[in-house]
């Protein structure tokens, strides 16, 4: 019984991980068809953001939840600026663009930093179910999804932004005959999705060590799950992160963490060739 | 009178290909002016050049007195210019309602008494507010497609091809509303069609377009009897 919580807990981690790492790709990829090789640096930058904050004394909370997403979000906004913008519907160019972007970030932070491990504590300490302990952070975790979901959720669905940015990804020109710049809303959803990409950088700092090349960690997974998930940001993310934090933690404990990787690279595979339009494009067809 | 668009020497390609070659000719305030011309003569590349779709490789266009020959779609959308597109570009997945909220997109806030006012002129889709645009049939799209375009309060609206696969009576329906719309806004538009008879209900005046050039005015009476000698040698 224990054991089954602390697996059940587990799975929760994942699969919050998973999806606060996933949306904010979700978003660039799904809306702007933008693939973002960089997107484990934007992680890497929020990680970052949230340390050195920590370390300059700004309350651990204000610099994972405030400065992480603050900071990647803004540059975000300048690389949309300077780079991605030339990119759009040029998609094997967008690739090569990103992944030299993700290695300028690599070598930037490495000179300015150093190839050294950093780390800020885990707050809020830990709990004991039966024989094992589990922490208070991997329930905040869980939190911090839900409210991101619900955020990005109303901010698509209940307000005029999210209207003007559903008919810009639909159809650019049409937008723009009703007097839409599809530039400036292009430009706005890319620094959301880099702020809250970097608040998945921040939110996970204290999990993770924290190295430059941290984001290599993270990219194939956030890659699979987005495709899995399929065009719809919210419920296909959703179900794609639950379904591979599951696949990827049972693999974990029922072999090694290792092979529950393979295991889930592998279900990945088989999900993407039987479902090529990923789990919303056959199950949640036109929501967001 | 003032003119509202004037077009003088307006070249365009696609990609190499040249297909406006010299386009000359005014709108009047007010006026309802008919571009009749069969496939391939440049009728709908001449409304896209005109929205800003394709670059004027030569010439100008002139709108409500300012040089809009340079400027983006959005910005001459904001000027005051409108198109209802050919296959009408409904956006598919959002409702109608959503759909007329997007032509508020521009207005700094949105009012949505102006999608009430406009849905008296359009009271067919009162009961299709919730359904996705996709959904409806053609003719139900296009008269979305006319109502989206009138939310922004357009000064002219180019309108392309609207009778293309759309039953009869609809066809009625749209020519009644702009009819009873002019009467009310100061409004001039451009429709370009290969159906004699909706043009001629509609415009004050049929210009005739040849191989990406304007050839001549089509008398009311060449048009009616169907003499529009559009035939090329």
């Amino acid at each position: 019984m224990d054991l089954a919580i602390i697996l059940a807990l587990d799975v929760l981690n994942g699969t919050a991980s998973l999806f606060l790492l996933c949306v904010g790709l979700a978003i660039i990829f799904g809306m702007m068809k933008i693939i973002n090789l960089a997107h484990g640096e934007f992680v890497m930058l929020g990680a970052y953001a949230t340390v050195i904050a920590t370390n300059a004394g700004v309350d651990i909370w204000v610099s994972m939840i405030i400065v992480a997403p603050l900071f990647v979000g803004l540059v975000g906004l300048l690389i949309e600026r300077c780079l991605i913008r030339f990119l759009y519907g040029r998609l094997v160019d967008s690739m090569l663009a990103t992944w030299g972007l993700s290695l300028l970030l690599i070598g930037l932070v490495t000179t300015i930093y150093g190839n050294t491990m950093n780390g800020v504590p885990t707050p809020l300490g830990g709990f004991q179910v039966g024989e094992y302990r589990s922490s208070w952070y991997t329930l905040f975790l869980a939190g911090m999804a839900v409210s991101v979901m619900a955020l990005v959720y109303a901010l698509l669905r209940l307000t005029r932004f999210g209207l003007i940015a559903r008919a810009v990804m639909h159809n650019p020109n049409m937008a723009a005959t009703l007097g839409v710049n599809p530039d400036r809303v292009y430009m706005i959803t890319f620094g959301i999705g880099a702020g809250l990409t970097g608040l998945a950088g921040g939110l996970l700092a204290p999990l993770s060590g924290i190295t430059p090349v941290m984001g290599a960690a993270f990219i194939a997974k956030c890659f699979i799950t987005v495709v899995g998930g399929g065009a719809t940001i919210i419920s296909g993310t959703l179900t794609a992160s639950g379904l591979f934090g599951l696949i990827n933690q049972l693999g974990a404990y029922l072999t090694t963490p290792v092979y529950g990787e393979v295991i889930l690279f592998l279900s990945a595979i088989f999900l993407i060739r039987i479902l090529p339009q990923g789990i919303s494009g056959r199950f949640f067809k036109g929501m967001s | 009178m003032m003119n509202v668009l004037e077009v003088q020497g307006l070249r365009a390609n696609y990609g190499p290909v040249p297909i406006l070659t010299g386009i000359e000719f005014d709108v009047g305030e007010g006026e309802y002016l008919g571009i009749l011309g069969h496939n391939g003569m440049g009728k709908t590349t001449l409304l896209k050049a005109l929205m800003g779709y394709l670059p004027a490789m030569n010439g100008a266009v002139r709108f409500l007195g300012s040089d809009v020959t340079r400027l983006p779609i959005h910005a001459r959308a904001r000027l005051g210019l409108g198109l209802v597109p050919q296959g009408r570009e409904i956006f598919a997945t959002l409702t109608v309602r959503e759909n007329l909220r997007m032509g508020l997109a521009a207005a700094r806030k949105e009012d949505s008494r102006i999608i009430d006012d406009l849905l008296t002129d359009f009271p067919r889709l009162v009961r299709l507010l919730n359904r996705p645009g996709g959904a409806l049939s053609g003719g139900e799209q296009q008269l979305l497609a006319l109502a989206r375009c009138l939310c922004a309060n357009p000064k002219l609206i180019l309108l392309d091809e609207p009778t293309e696969g759309i039953q009869p009576s609809i066809i009625e329906e749209i020519i009644e509303t702009l009819l009873a719309l002019r009467k009310r806004r100061s409004l001039s538009m451009i429709v370009v069609e290969q159906n004699l008879e909706f043009i001629a209900s509609l415009s004050d005046r049929v210009l005739s377009i040849q191989k990406g050039r304007i050839t001549g005015e089509v008398s009311r009476e060449d048009l009616l009897a169907g003499r529009v000698g559009l035939a090329v040698p």
